[in-house]
Order: C-alpha cells, then structure tokens, then sequence
C-alpha cells in the first residue's frame, strides 16, 4: 500500500480505550435530554393467545405517566418489520408487528407502552395494566411446530415458513450406487441449543422529534443505522431525509444488536406521539427474553463415504427453531448451516433441507458466526463418529477430505430460494492443520485419549473450519481536508465495541501517509455519509477499510490538484509527503494551507465475492466422572485471515469468540419449559463464562493468503474464533470418555449423564 | 429523602426517592455516566464502586443507605492528563473491547491490589469472575492486572514507609 | 427493573426495628447487605411498604468467640469472617464455606443474617447452621427467643422468623481442635449457587472410631438438612475407604434432589455421593 508510515499491521494501542478506560464513554443510557421521559414494556406472560381485553385505564391516571400507547394509538396497518437483506415475498405472512396486535405468540411480545416521568414510574404504571389473554396451546419445539396442530399464522397454514434446499452434485445418486462393502454409511442426530449474544449493554434508544424541522433523531443506534433509518421511515411515514439514527458508544453486538426491533419503531413513535425526547433502556431480563435468540437447531444426517475415509456425500435435513416471527434477519443462520455445512472439507454430492419452523418462543436472528457454529459442531461430531467407526484417526480423516490449495477456487453447494453459490477464494486448509497439530502437540497429547489420571478422563479433540467475510455489497468512506490539516474519516461501517475505529485510523493513516494523529473517524451515524451499510458478517475491515483506501486515493488526487495550482506545475508532478505537497522543483505547500479550498473525497469499495479466513481448532480436556466437570485444560487455536491489520485487536476477536463459544458449549442455554416459558430470565440462571473458567487459550495468527478480493487482502476475522469449539470440545469429551456427545451445552449433568446411561 | 455523603473527594448532597438505587443515582441524579449498569441484579459486576474502601455493587445499594459514605468511581480514579498504570496496562494488554463492563473491572481491580497488592494470579481470576466480560475471554485482563499489580506493591511499600 | 415504591428507616436499636416492623402489619422488611433482598425487588418479586434498614444498630457486627462458641452477629459480612484469622481455628469448617459464597463485591457486602433469612436451600451458612446445630436468636415485640436451626428453616426461602423478628445472632457450638471435618461443594461457575454441597466432621472416640459424626447438605433438598441415616453409618466405624462409600451410598439413597435447568435429580444424587465421599476423604487431613 504504501511505505512512509507502516500502521497496517502493527499493534497499535486503541483510541478508543483513553474515554473508556476513564469512564467517558458514552453510551445510549448517559446521554440525557431536557424534558426527556422514560419508556418501560408492557410484555405478554402468555407464549401464545389471543388479546380479549387491554384497560390502561389505572395506568393512564397514575401521576407521572404521560401516555400510554398500544396497538391502537398505533393504527391501522400496525407496521412490521420487514427482512433487511434479501426480501422474500414468502416470509412478509411471518414478519413481526411492532406492537401485539390481536394475537400474542411469545412471552416477551410488547403490548403496551407506558411513558413516565420516570423509569421507575412507567413500571409502576405497567402493574395497572389490565390484560386478558385466551390462551392458545403453544409450540416450543420443531417438532410440536412441524406436526401443524397450533398455528402461529393461521393464515398461512402452516408453521413451516420456508425450506431452504442446498444442492452440490446428486446425493442421491451418489447414495444409490454405494452397494458394496467398499461403502460405509452414517445416519445420526444432533441438536444444538437455543443461547444468544448477551451483550453486557442492553438495548436503549432515545427518540426525538423536532416538530418545528419536523424531523426525527433516534439515538442508539448500531450495526446498520442506514437499513434501520429506511425501515424506520417508512413505517413512521417520514422521508429518510427526515430521519437520523445516531451510534454513539456501543457495548458489544456479535449480530444481536442493532437489527430493527419493535421498540425501534415505538420509542421514537413515541417522542414523536408526545412531541417529548423519551428514553427507553431495556433492563436484563427483558434483553434475555426479547433480543434475537440463536441457535436452536437439530438435524438428521447421513454421511456416505468410502471405507478409507474418502467422503463421497451427505444428505439430509436440518430444522431450525426460529421463534414466534421472521425478524430483520432470521433467515441467516437457516441458510448458513446448509450452504457452509461442508466447511474446509470436499463433499462432492450434498443435498440438506434447511426448515425455518415458527413457535412460540422469541424470534430468533443472527449470533456470531451464525449456523456456523451449529453446523461445525454437527459435522466435526458426524467426523468423529464415522472415523471411530471406520478405525480411521480423526486427523487423517480430516486431511483426507480437506480441499488442497491446489483446488481454489473451490465452489460451495448452491442454495435455494435464493439461488447463491459461493466459492472459496484462497488458502492450504492443511497447513493451518498441520501447525495447529505442532502447536498443540498432538502426537503426546493424542496418547492421552481415554487415560484416567489422578481422577480424571483426558482425551483431544480436533477441527477445521473456514470463516466467511467481507460481506458485500458495498461501503462508503468520505475523508474531509480539515482547517488545522487534520483529516476528518467518514465511515458507513458501524462501531460495534470491536476496536473498528482504531483499525480504520491505521488504514487511512497508511493511505494518506500520514501520522495517525492526523486522523479523525466518524462512524456510524447517518448524518455523515447518505448511504452505509454496517457491520455484520466480518465485513467492517474488509468493506470499511477498502472504502477508506478508496476515498485516500481520491482525497489525495483532490490535493494533488489544489496543490499543483499553488506550485505552478502538473498534476502528476506533485509529490505527497508526510503531510505536504512538494513540486519537483522543490516548492512545497502544507496539506494545512490548501485546507481552505474544501478538499473532500468520496470512496467506496463494492464487492460480491466473500472472504474466507479459515484454520483450525484443538482442545485437550480433563473430566472428572464424581461431578461431570470439564476443565479445558489447553486450546490451540491456528487462523489464517489474510492481512492482519492491528494484531492485537485481532486476537483479542480470536480469544474472546474463543471464550463465547466455550460458553456455548458448556453454560448458555434459554430454556424454555413445555409451556413456553423462559426459565432463564436473569444473569443468575443464564450462565456466561468468568474469568475463573477457561484461561488456558493459546491463539496463532498467521496471513499466508491474503484475499484477492479486496485491495487490502483482509478476511473477515471476527467469526472464526467462535464457530469450531462446539464440535471441538464434544470431540475433545468423546475422546476421553468413549461416548459421543450429540446435543449441547456439554453441562456437568449432560456428562455425567453421558457416562452414566 | 436527603442524602449526603462524599463522591471522588466532592461533598455532594442529593434529593433521592427511598428507592433508588446508588447505580442510578451515581449515574442520573450525578450524572456520572462512567459507572455502568449491566444487569441491575448484581450479577455482572459493571456497576461496581468503592464503598468505604470495598469494592461494592452499586446496584445492590439504596441511595439512602450512603449517608456520610466515601465513594469511589471510575471517574475518581482518572486523571486527565494521563492514564494510571492500571488504565495503561488493560490498553497496552487490549484487555477491553466494548469497554461496557470496563468501569466495574478497573474499580475492582483497583480495590483488589490497593487493599492486597500481592494478590497471586489465582486470587485476581477469583476475584474477577465476579465481574462478566463478554468480548475480551479474560485472558488480556489478568494480564493487565497482573501488570498493573507492581505499581501498587511500590505504592504499598512507600505507605509503609 | 427499578425498584418498587417503599419507605426507609434507619432505626438505631433493635427495638426499634422491631417495632417498625410491627407496626407494618407484617409489609415491612429488615434490610441488611441487601445482597438477596434488592434483586428480588429489582424483579419486583415483593413490594414491602417499609425497608428497616439495620446500619445503624450497634453491635451487630460482631464476631465473638467464647466457651459457648463461635457468636456472629447478625449484621456480619461474609470478608468479615474470611479476615478474622481466630476462626481458622475456632471454626475452620465455617471459614471453609464461606470461600464458597458468591464473589468478592457480595461477600463485602453480603451478611450473614441477611443468608439466614433468606434461607435458599443451596446456601452454605443455612447448611453449616443445620450441620453444627447452630443456634438463632431472634427478637421480636414480646422479647428474645433462641431456635435451634433445625427448627428454623422451613422450607425454600421459608423460615421459623416471623415478620415481625430479627435475627440478632447465630451460634455455632465449641468447635474442639481435634475434630476431623471436610467442606465440598460444586456450581456450575465459581460463586454460584451449589448443585450440591456438604458439610462434615466427626470426632474420634478412645478407639479411634468415628463417633457424634455430623453431615449437613445444601442443594439437594427443599432446606439444607442432616442425614442422620448416613451419620449412623459412619459412626463407631473405622473411617476408611469402605466406611466412606458405606457413607457416601447412604447419603444418596436418602436425599430427594430437585430435577431443573442445571441437572437432573439422578445427576444431583450421584454428586452428592460424590462430595460426600470428598468431604470424608480430605477430613482426616485437615486440622
């Protein structure tokens, strides 16, 4: 890219970190509004009926309560919310109204809104409430859903919202013909439960409305404010030139945060409806019932290969749980475990239907590395299952079907409704293997397979995967020549709390040659560019940053020009140095003297072909058979992502998607009892990882293959961490204690369960 | 009700209903912002402050209960020239991302080693596990402690001498 | 999750709070660390008209330790009893549990009156109560009465005091320096509540038996409890291996776990066979 300044690369300390390690953050909740009310949820306690009867009544006359809205303050059309990428005409029957209209299908629906002086009295008004509800028998699980009897739609008809069908080759024949001994075939099941992202800042919003401008502000926004606003306009019937979502600080996303939710619609239709800024922060137990859910899936598969470990097809089905309605982006996770199932390996004959079955639980939506990590875990399982049968070490069975280096591009199963077919665009899927095998030092490990020491059961377990990324199909980048010389960056992509701004600084700073004092970033916010795009599916580096390097090379071209003008010689003839611009002759101008001239620069990068990061994972676990405790005694993790732009904040992605999915496999579970209710509303019963749990992690980054599809050569990296622990550590289990796990998490009484049939 | 007690050295004196709780007087009726509310049960540790010299959860708390208290927030142990060897330890060690639970971490980190600088590793993991990290998986934050952990033996020492 | 309305006092004696709480008609609660109390109001699980709040009432917040035992004041905080260094010999068993309950922030708050009332069945002091017939004394309108924990605690979350009574004090009995005894508990995370817990010790009789043996378990059943049964089978014997899987055999046959979200009744019944076997194991040990 350039050779003055070398930030790219570097492990370059975050700017971010000097307001937040001082407390001068700032998030939705500490900004404060003159004349600012507070919102609070009234939200159904029954997963599926119908509303006989709503009385605000009490709630209404309650001092401090300012209004109180519903379905009827609302009117007719109630709004829905609409999907965000790919539109599908099929799914509009499911979407989900902004407020419980006539029928309530989770516990957790809103119903009402109460507006207060205070928080505190805006709950205290939501016990006025009067609700009554016939209750209708609810469907919690695949099942129960798929059987028809109780219909979340009636309308529809089924519960079966749509089936995604993923296609490479002719499974079925390839099935047909396998005849002989030289034939083995696998059928088996496995399920992975319903968790979520669980952000440590809940959801908040405030909204605003100006009635003089006639124009509406929505603070608290994140991951893809321009979507947001356009769905927000609509529904609220504004143009979106009357409508800005402001990011300020934002305290985690992994894909939950910042999809359009009903409260994005209600608390501005609220500041709005009482022309009064109104403030809503979602408290932890209403974040636990009502962010998107993940997850939920189980399947039935059948793995056909040769008797030496050769891979011939897979086929088979797999049912997603995907809650009460279709929201923003529910259709991710169905799609990406049918059309990534075959990961790093070559199946050449792959035909998987992907169910998207409503039930009465909360919607569900898009969770690090979504169906990814499911679909990992219930192939890793599947690998292991059939090499312990076949006699075959899992290592070379991996090896055996890995895709070589020599086969990319490799094409992936194409999928349908929606007709896609990705490819695999560069890598050595065995090299990363193999160093992941030396790092971990398997061939001593291995031999612990099985062995009781001191008490406990020690096995390995191994497992590859490929990160897809740089999700397109465009952003935007503009850079502004400030009067002090300074550089003010605007960017579409969205700061989630993954040290994007730091990043992008290192990026423009390199682009322009300049030090990164220079560099301002402005993200997020739909005030700065007129169109972005966000951040979600690993694509903030590689869509951003390439967007920033576009709009430098403009920026510089920009000055180039003015320059050229002062110093009285050609355009090309200008040289850029650390900040000025030099004729050959020698004349020189600082960036800070052409700063009047309103130099400004336009970028953006456009791209629909994906990265692939990919690498690969090994656990070496202790269990103890008196308590079915699990220690992770080491995990290696081997990634290749291209080109690594600050390592540290790359590791940090690695090992904290590491400890996330750690959580995934052992504690994180929304249970549901039969009835349809969240048995796990607080942080007392949804068990996330501490920092007791899991401290022996071991990450080694490396960037052989770089990406040819993008100008910066970087993959997505924020997913990979995540999506082969599962299957990992099942394996890792399996090993030591002779019995495959097939469903998740791997709880101490799942284990002993395990041991104990 | 009235209460007064004293936050970050600054005498402050404060109109509360009974029950608000010291997180959100902190945060709304001070309006500071850096101590943080995560769960509201106290279970996730972002709220925390010092009490009297413990670290506590502010969300556990009543305003009302503070009467003539000394208290101690992220903001109170900030200076604005430079970061503490404890705030430039977590950023040399990235050991925040979102930096939401941040405020709870760095407040407990710094009563752990001011009462106990030389907590072992496995009494810093023992005591922050009461606090919930959901982007960094920890490691970064032990080491930044650790790090951190020489800056208040040096302190200790020259208080005892 | 904001609080419900509620009004506040501060009383500076006992008899005070006691009288605010009877006046209250039985809608007034004693706060102490609040560590149990204002989550549940934060869900707004209860709405009590008044919070009593105990700060101010001297000398509550002491340990003391005489011929009689081991005294803890009511208002006594759980780094309270990790700091006071007597009780590693005065009450190792205590000082052991009480590195089990909840985190650093809570325990610096958390009290042990506050853990006595609240009385969850996977608690450690309820279940180091039960295991060590501690003793309560509680103090009401019409004076002071002293209840023996095995009388006290009356189901989950359910107890002998009535409304109108705090709890003052608790009494854990001489503890004698020879005494063999062993802590296990296991949580699906550090600090969480346990899925099984065991308190144990035992003496040695001139013969070197076990004799006036004592296990007291937390998490497998609606209160803390004895398991008397398991206790005979260890006592008069010889404790070596076969005597604690006799014990261990014993105490699983005779509790009724729970079955929910983080095990199944059969897995909590192994486990505490497991724990107990533990506890006895590490017993003779110890000091």
């Amino acid at each position: 890219m350039n050779v003055v300044n070398s930030y790219v690369g570097q492990p370059i300390e975050r700017i971010e970190d000097l307001r937040l390690l001082r407390g001068r953050g700032q998030f939705v909740d500490d900004l404060h509004l003159d004349g600012m009310l507070h919102a609070a949820v009234l939200r159904s306690s029954i997963p599926h009926g119908r509303i006989i009867r709503l009385d605000t009544t009490a709630a209404r006359v309650l001092p401090g309560v300012a209004a109180v809205i519903t379905a009827a303050e609302i009117g007719d059309p109630v709004p829905t919310i609409p999907l965000r990428l790919v539109p599908m005409s099929d799914l509009v029957p499911y979407e989900q109204p902004v407020i419980a209209n006539g029928k309530v299908r989770y516990v957790g629906e809103p119903i009402a809104v109460v507006v207060a002086e205070s928080a505190a009295i805006a709950e205290d008004a939501l016990e006025l409430i009067a609700v009554e509800i016939e209750t209708l028998p609810p469907c919690v699980d695949t099942r129960s859903a798929a059987a028809n009897q109780s219909l979340l739609f009636e309308e529809t008809g089924t519960n079966l919202a749509l089936t995604y069908t993923t296609v490479l080759g002719d499974a079925d024949a390839a099935f047909a013909a396998a005849t002989t001994d030289e034939y083995y075939i696998r059928r088996e099941r496995f399920d992975t439960q319903r968790h979520t992202a669980t952000t440590m800042e809940t959801r908040g919003l405030i909204g605003a409305w100006d009635s003089e401008r006639q124009h509406l502000t929505v603070y608290g926004a994140a991951k893809v404010p321009f979507a947001s606003r356009g769905m927000l306009a609509k529904q609220i019937g504004l143009p979106e030139s009357a409508v800005d979502l402001i990011e300020g600080d934002v305290g985690g996303g992994f894909g939950m945060r910042g999809e359009f939710y009903p409260e994005d619609f209600l608390i501005p239709f609220a500041a709005r409806h009482l022309d009064r800024p109104v403030k809503w922060i979602e408290d932890r137990r209403e974040h636990l019932l009502t962010c998107n859910h993940a997850r939920e899936f189980d399947c039935d598969l059948e793995l056909l290969c040769r008797r030496d470990g050769t891979i011939l097809a897979v086929r088979g089905r797999i049912n997603g749980n995907i809650g009460a309605y279709i929201r923003s982006n529910a259709t991710i996770a169905p799609r990406n475990i049918a059309q990534f199932f075959s990961g790093p390996y070559r199946i050449p004959n792959i035909h998987i239907e992907s169910t998207m079955l409503v039930t009465n639980k909360t919607p569900t939506g898009t969770y690090r590395g979504p169906g990814r990590f499911e679909g990992d875990f219930f192939r890793e399982c599947l690998f292991d299952v059939v090499a312990d049968d076949l006699g075959i070490d899992p290592v070379a069975f991996r090896r055996r079907n890995l895709i070589t280096r020599d086969e990319m591009p490799a094409k992936l199963a194409t999928i349908t409704p929606v007709r896609q077919q990705e490819e695999l665009d560069c890598g050595d899927y065995l090299q990363t293997l193999d160093r992941c095998l030396a790092e971990f030092h398997w061939v001593d490990k291995a031999k612990l397979k099985g062995r009781l020491i001191e008490g406990r059961y020690h096995g390995v377990g191994i497992g590859c995967f490929i990160e897809g990324g740089g999700v397109g199909p465009r952003e935007n980048a503009r850079m502004v020549l400030e009067s002090d010389g300074s550089i003010a960056v605007y960017v579409g992509s969205a700061i989630v709390g993954q040290g994007l701004e730091t990043v992008c600084v290192q990026i423009a700073a390199d682009a322009l040659e300049v030090p990164m004092e220079r560099i301002r970033i402005f993200h997020g916010s739909t005030t700065y560019l007129h169109a972005g795009f966000g951040s979600f599916g690993s694509r903030s580096t590689v869509m951003g940053g390439s967007a920033i390097i576009d709009a430098a090379e403009n920026l510089k071209k920009a000055i180039r020009t003015a320059a050229a003008l002062r110093l009285n010689c050609a355009v090309d003839d200008v040289l850029l140095e650390a900040g000025m611009a030099k004729s050959p002759d020698g004349n020189v101008v600082g960036w800070t003297d052409l700063a009047s001239e309103n130099l400004r620069a336009d970028g953006t990068f456009f791209c629909d072909r994906r990265t692939y990061g990919y690498g690969a994972h090994a656990a070496h676990v202790a269990v103890d058979p008196g308590t079915g405790h699990v220690e992770v005694v080491d995990y290696v993790a081997v990634g290749d992502v291209g080109r690594i732009i600050n390592p540290m904040a790359l590791r940090g992605q690695i090992v904290g998607a590491i400890v996330q999915g750690l959580g995934s496999t052992f504690l994180e579970h929304l249970v549901y009892d039969e009835d349809g209710q969240l048995l796990t509303g607080s942080l007392a019963d949804y068990l996330l990882p501490t920092a007791i749990d899991y401290p022996n992690i071991r990450v080694f980054d490396q960037e052989e293959y770089p990406s040819p599809n993008n100008p910066l050569g970087a993959k997505g990296a924020g997913e990979g961490g995540i999506i082969p622990v599962g299957g990992v550590i099942a394996n890792a289990i399996a090993s030591a204690i002779g019995v495959q796990p097939k469903s998740l998490p791997l709880s101490p009484s799942r284990v002993w369960e395990l041991m104990n049939p | 009700m009235n209460v007064a007690f004293d936050i970050n050295g600054q005498p402050v004196e404060v109109q509360v209903e009974p029950r608000t709780t010291l997180a959100d007087c902190i945060r709304h009726d001070l309006r500071l912002t850096g101590t943080h509310v995560g769960c509201a049960h106290g279970t996730c540790g972002a709220c925390t402050v010092i009490v009297d010299g413990d670290a506590v959860r502010s969300c556990l708390i009543l305003a009302v209960q503070m009467q003539h208290a000394k208290i101690v927030t992220v903001e109170g142990i900030s200076n604005d020239d430079a970061l503490t060897p404890l705030q430039a330890a977590f950023r040399k060690h990235f050991a925040l991302q979102c930096g939401f639970c941040t405020p709870g971490i760095l407040i407990t980190a710094h009563a752990l080693l001011t009462e106990e600088p030389n907590a072992s590793e496995d009494r810093i993991r023992d005591v922050l596990s009461g606090s919930i990290c959901r982007c960094t998986g920890y490691i970064p934050i032990v080491q930044a402690v650790l790090e951190a952990r020489a800056a208040y033996q040096v302190q200790a020492r020259s208080a005892a001498a | 999750m904001k609080l419900p309305r509620f009004e506040y006092a501060s009383p500076t004696t006992v008899q005070e709070a006691v009288a605010l709480l009877a006046a209250s008609n039985g809608t007034a609660k004693p706060l102490a660390g609040g560590q149990s109390l204002v989550p549940i109001l934060a869900f707004r699980l209860a709405a009590p008209s008044l919070l009593v709040d105990l700060r101010r009432i001297a000398g509550l917040d002491t340990i003391a330790i005489d011929d009689a035992g081991v005294h803890l004041g009511a208002r006594v905080r759980w780094c309270d009893i990790e700091a006071d260094a007597r009780l590693a010999t005065a009450h190792p068993l205590l000082a052991a549990a009480v590195t089990h309950v909840a985190h650093y922030a809570i325990r610096k708050r958390g009290t042990v009156g506050g853990s006595l009332a609240h009385a969850d069945p996977a608690a450690e002091l309820p279940g180091i109560a039960i295991a060590c017939d501690a003793e309560l004394t509680l103090v009401g309108p019409s004076g002071r009465r002293s209840v023996p924990a095995e009388a006290f605690f009356l189901g989950p979350l359910t107890t002998a005091l009535a409304p109108d009574e705090l709890i003052t004090q608790i009494r854990l009995p001489p503890w004698p320096s020879a005494r063999r005894w062993g802590f296990q508990e296991f949580a699906r995370r550090r600090g969480d509540f346990a899925l099984a817990g065991v308190a144990a010790f035992y003496d040695l009789d001139s013969a070197g038996h076990a004799a006036n043996s004592h296990i007291g378990v937390i998490g497998v059943d609606d209160r803390p409890r004895r398991l008397t049964a398991a206790e005979a089978v260890l006592n008069g014997r010889t404790v070596d291996a076969n005597a604690i899987t006799a014990t261990a055999e014993m105490a699983a046959r005779i509790v009724d776990p729970p079955d929910d979200i983080h095990g199944t009744a059969r897995y909590r019944r192994a486990l505490l066979a497991t724990l107990v076997e533990r506890a006895l194991t590490g017993a003779p040990a110890k000091a």
